[in-house]
């Protein structure tokens, strides 16, 4: 087994060099600004691609330098990060394409796209992190990158959003950071190792359980866990492309990918299991996803209701999770990136509404389909695997995760799967029959001519390329090189089997 | 030619050339500003000299005109000395670089600035060299009267006050100090610090000259209870002066306390666990008072007073791990200098561009100056201790210490800390961000004053990475 420490540094410099240098360029730089965007999109995952070669060829991707004394900076390759890398690096050129078409005008662009490389380069950071301070590290630092993303608009409104935004993570960061050093003082180390570096190490339970406590608490915050989620609708005020990287790919993954990591990684499934402390936090994930459900239900504004609907699926891989069964393992992280195509469709879809016709209400819907049936395709795909219907992705992470309940006899969450998609069902079935079969109004709120298309193609591609993605992962789930076939190689490690 | 360059004096020139340098601008008040910027390059570079001196040779001594100590005035490098000295020259430089700029429009305090500020910067690597407890007197007291006469250099009403109130809290502070070396001098016959380690026999006569001693000192520091006089001169002085005195001169009594600690070891719980109690209730206060704030600059002061109070956490917790936790306390100290002088210069920035600094009319500044922003930003992170920065390597270690002493109140004090500096960095920073309801006129701001908040700032970032080459010269300086 060969080491190579340089292609995981290059992977996090794709973007965040691209985003120094468009700090530094003027308003005016479009082309400039495009290229290197674009060029840093698609070296980072020609760069992804090159290291899933190596990996399978077994070489260890592993960068490694001190940080403070006893602890390394590492950043690792291995199967769980490149699956939320390649979520990121592959949504990130979506939702690039699609950002350059949706600022178009508007002002600020260099600065939008600056913190916007960051965020990406913290969350590819995220993944890569090999131990429990370099998560640590990017979690803070994807907090303070995704902070002037919010605020963008500069409005008091934006202002406010950001404020409670940042009192809800920050106050995660920090109970994070106390059980990270707590830990740390109890077994000396921070290395993410499969099936746990905590086991067989006879510390005293109850202190374990305070520590696991606080360390899903700070990660909870961004996956948005009840009671903690009242961050995440507030910070819609944020431009469309932001608040998909955020639902789909950025803040809650990263959150929910903490849960991951420190449940498999730190614990280990097996000793958290032991130690009782993944049966409570099935019920909250599981209180989570009814709840968000329920408010989604009664949202007027459609952003919004992405917004909740988001709190509760965010808390299907939170809840994979902790059913703590291998095969509600790979519902979960399948979930990781299903959710991430599925979100990201619906809030593309949601965008384009806005800029083209003005539309931001569920009522407003009305229809929509024959003035944009592109779109609107794209966001039915979307919203039937939202609600589990087959053969859309959706239906394949629900599929796992009942199976992986009753595998473990955990019964009541196949009730809880069941109450869920006939609530997602509720408020999305209506919206995609208004959009189809109601006649239009005779004026849009606020339309935009793009001549004979329905909007511009930079606008329109992005959600159809996710939405097909979302429609053929489903078709052939089984088939090798679909993000299930890649969970199931996970969830075979994580339980040592 | 290297040769040539190892064997100069550079712990001398160290402090001769800032000296000179003073009289230079003094002299040639026309030509102050060139004066003073070269010299300000000069002496970091003899600090430059004293570091590597350091890194090949090993601790350095040098006995003034070949007297040594008892009679002569010794010289020593150490590495608590060099990280001191190596963040003087950083911080000197990115001031000296930012005054040039920044005192073009006030031809009449150019003059004044300069000869004062090169004075203070001989003082301070002075006290930084000094091995014996009355030459460290004579260096706190010239920088004293130098930082003193710099807060005035404004002129105006507020300054004034504060300047007064800030000279008779230096010459207390000073006042006891010395009284506390002549106790030692009576009691033990010699100030040499190291002498007066072996002959130290503990008891009253120890106790009394150094409790004196470290009570001048915390008066000159600004720790709470001692801070009122703090946020008046560092929030009224001129920019570059405010991150003078916050960045490096409390850091110089902050030092001289470690220097005496190091040396005496006083035993006892009760003097450690008062320090800490003291350094906690200054985060609190200083942090509330900070978010109280309507003036920026009135804002970055109190948080100097809630920073400070950081330094003071590591007494208590160095009871069994001394390594961790005072390495964590130095290098807070250090990022502290970096941040804090960022932070000013950037305060200072932006209040020459908007003519005022009330943080509710900040104005779109992340349009109008990005970079100062940034520099704000960037600084405010390193406070905060928010990963990755020198702020939070320093606040992990002392972390590190309270948990494995499993005294974990003391690690809550320091995250609650943390979270309420987050708070009144990013209330500033959402600010910046808005539009203010009334106009203000815009004044150009020169590039190199914008750039040299960035760059200290990025400085106090980069810490965060050279921990565990920067932390290791501290071996053999602490207990």
């Amino acid at each position: 087994m060969t080491t190579n420490a340089w292609l995981p540094l290059l992977v996090l410099a794709s973007s965040l060099i691209p985003g120094l240098i468009i700090f530094t360029l003027p308003e005016k730089a479009v082309a400039w600004r495009i290229t290197l965007n674009l060029g840093g999109a698609l070296l980072k995952i020609l760069l992804l691609v090159l290291m899933m070669i190596g990996v399978f060829h077994g070489v260890n991707y592993e960068f490694r330098v001190p940080l403070v004394p006893g602890i390394d900076f590492v950043l690792h390759a291995d199967a769980l990060s490149l699956l939320f890398v390649n979520l990121s690096a592959v949504l990130w050129l979506a939702t690039t394409v699609y950002a350059i078409g949706y600022l178009e005008d508007s002002p600020n662009r260099s600065r939008f796209f600056g913190y916007f490389s960051l965020c990406v380069t913290t969350t590819v950071g995220l993944a890569m992190a090999g131990n429990l301070l370099t998560f640590l590290v990017f979690y803070e630092a994807l907090t303070l990158s995704t902070y002037p993303l919010v605020v963008h608009r500069g409005t008091e409104v934006a202002r406010k959003a950001g404020r409670t935004y940042l009192a809800y993570t920050l106050l995660g960061g920090v109970l994070l950071l106390a059980g990270t050093i707590w830990l740390h003082a109890l077994t000396g180390t921070l290395e993410f190792v499969d099936r746990g570096f905590v086991r067989g190490l006879d510390l005293d339970p109850a202190t374990l359980r305070m520590v696991f406590t606080l360390l899903i608490l700070g990660v909870g915050v961004k996956a948005a866990l009840v009671p903690l989620h009242a961050w995440l609708p507030q910070a819609m005020v944020a431009p469309a492309p932001v608040s998909a990287l955020l639902h789909a790919v950025a803040v809650v993954k990263a959150g929910a990918f903490g849960v991951v990591r420190i449940i498999y990684d730190v614990f280990g499934i097996e000793f958290a299991a032991e130690l009782g402390v993944t049966l409570p936090l099935a019920v909250l994930a599981a209180v989570t996803i009814i709840y968000g459900s329920v408010r989604a239900l009664f949202q007027e504004d459609l952003k919004r209701r992405l917004a909740f609907s988001t709190v509760s699926q965010v808390s299907y891989i939170t809840l994979g999770v902790a059913i703590a069964g291998p095969i509600a393992t790979i519902g979960g992280l399948a979930h990781l990136v299903h959710q991430g195509f599925m979100k990201i469709t619906l809030f593309f879809c949601a965008g384009n509404y806005a800029e083209t016709l003005g539309v931001h209400k569920v009522s407003e819907l009305r229809g929509i389909g024959r003035r944009m049936p592109w779109t609107t395709a794209a966001f039915t795909v979307a919203a039937f695997g939202m609600i589990g219907v087959p053969p859309v992705v959706g239906f394949v992470s629900k599929w796992y995760l009942g199976l992986g309940a009753l595998e473990v006899g955990q019964d009541w969450v196949v009730y809880v799967l069941a109450g869920s998609s006939l609530l997602n069902a509720a408020y999305f079935l209506p919206l995609v029959r208004a959009a189809w079969f109601e006649p239009p109004p005779d004026e849009w709120p606020h339309e935009r001519n793009f001549g004979r298309k329905e909007t511009a193609w930079m606008l329109l591609l992005p959600p159809l390329f996710t939405a097909l993605a979302a429609l053929a992962w489903g078709l052939f789930a089984s088939m090798p090189g679909t993000p299930l076939d890649w969970v199931q190689f996970i969830a075979a490690r994580k339980y040592g089997s | 030619m290297s040769t040539w360059l190892a064997a100069l004096p550079w712990m001398v020139l160290a402090i001769a050339i800032p000296l000179l340098g003073a009289l230079a601008a003094f002299v040639q008040p026309r030509r102050a500003q060139v004066i003073g910027l070269s010299f300000s390059f000069l002496t970091a570079g003899a600090a430059v000299g004293v570091v590597l001196d350091f890194i090949t040779l090993g601790p350095q001594q040098h006995a003034v005109g070949g007297w040594g100590a008892p009679l002569g005035i010794d010289l020593v490098a150490d590495g608590l000395s060099i990280l001191m000295l190596g963040m003087s020259a950083v911080v000197g430089v990115a001031v000296s670089i930012y005054a040039r700029a920044y005192f073009v429009p006030y031809p009449d305090k150019a003059p004044r600035f300069w000869p004062l500020w090169l004075f203070l910067w001989a003082a301070l690597n002075a006290l930084f060299q000094s091995a014996d407890v009355f030459n460290l007197y004579v260096t706190l007291e010239l920088m004293g009267l130098s930082a003193v006469a710099l807060v005035a250099l404004t002129g105006s009403g507020p300054a004034l006050w504060g300047a007064m109130r800030y000279l008779l809290v230096s010459l207390l502070g000073s006042l006891a100090y010395l009284v506390g070396v002549a106790l030692l001098y009576h009691a033990y016959g010699t100030v040499d610090l190291t002498l007066l380690a072996e002959r130290a026999d503990g008891g009253l006569q120890l106790a009394v000259p150094l409790g004196a001693m470290i009570a001048g000192l915390l008066l000159k520091t600004g720790l709470f209870p001692f801070h009122v006089w703090l946020p008046p001169a560092h929030g009224s002085a001129r920019a570059p002066v405010s991150a003078l005195l916050s960045g490096l001169v409390v850091k110089a009594s902050f030092y001289l306390v470690l220097r005496l600690w190091f040396t005496f070891v006083p035993e006892g719980e009760g003097l450690p666990l008062l320090l800490g109690c003291l350094g906690a209730a200054a985060i609190f206060w200083g942090s509330i008072q900070a978010l109280r704030q309507k003036r920026l600059k009135l804002l970055v002061a109190y948080s100097t007073v809630a920073q400070l109070g950081y330094l003071f956490i590591a007494f208590p917790l160095a009871g069994l791990e001394p390594q961790m936790a005072w390495s964590g306390s130095i290098y807070l100290a250090l990022s502290h200098a970096f941040a804090k002088g960022a932070m000013f210069l950037a305060a200072g920035a932006i209040m020459t561009q908007g003519g005022h600094d009330e943080i509710d009319e900040l104005d779109l500044v992340v349009d109008r100056m990005p970079l100062t922003l940034a520099a704000f930003a960037l600084a405010g992170i390193s406070l905060a201790g928010l990963p990755p920065s020198g702020g939070f390597v320093g606040k992990w270690l002392l972390l590190e210490s309270a948990m494995a002493q499993g005294k974990g109140i003391w690690a809550a004090i320091i995250i609650v800390g943390g979270l309420l500096t987050a708070t009144y960095v990013f209330r500033v920073l959402g600010f910046a961000f808005t539009r203010s309801e009334h106009h203000h006129e815009r004044h150009e701001v020169p590039a190199a004053m914008e750039w040299t908040a960035l760059l200290l700032a990025l400085g106090a970032v980069l810490l965060g990475f050279v921990a565990p080459w920067a932390l290791p010269l501290l071996d053999g300086v602490l207990p």
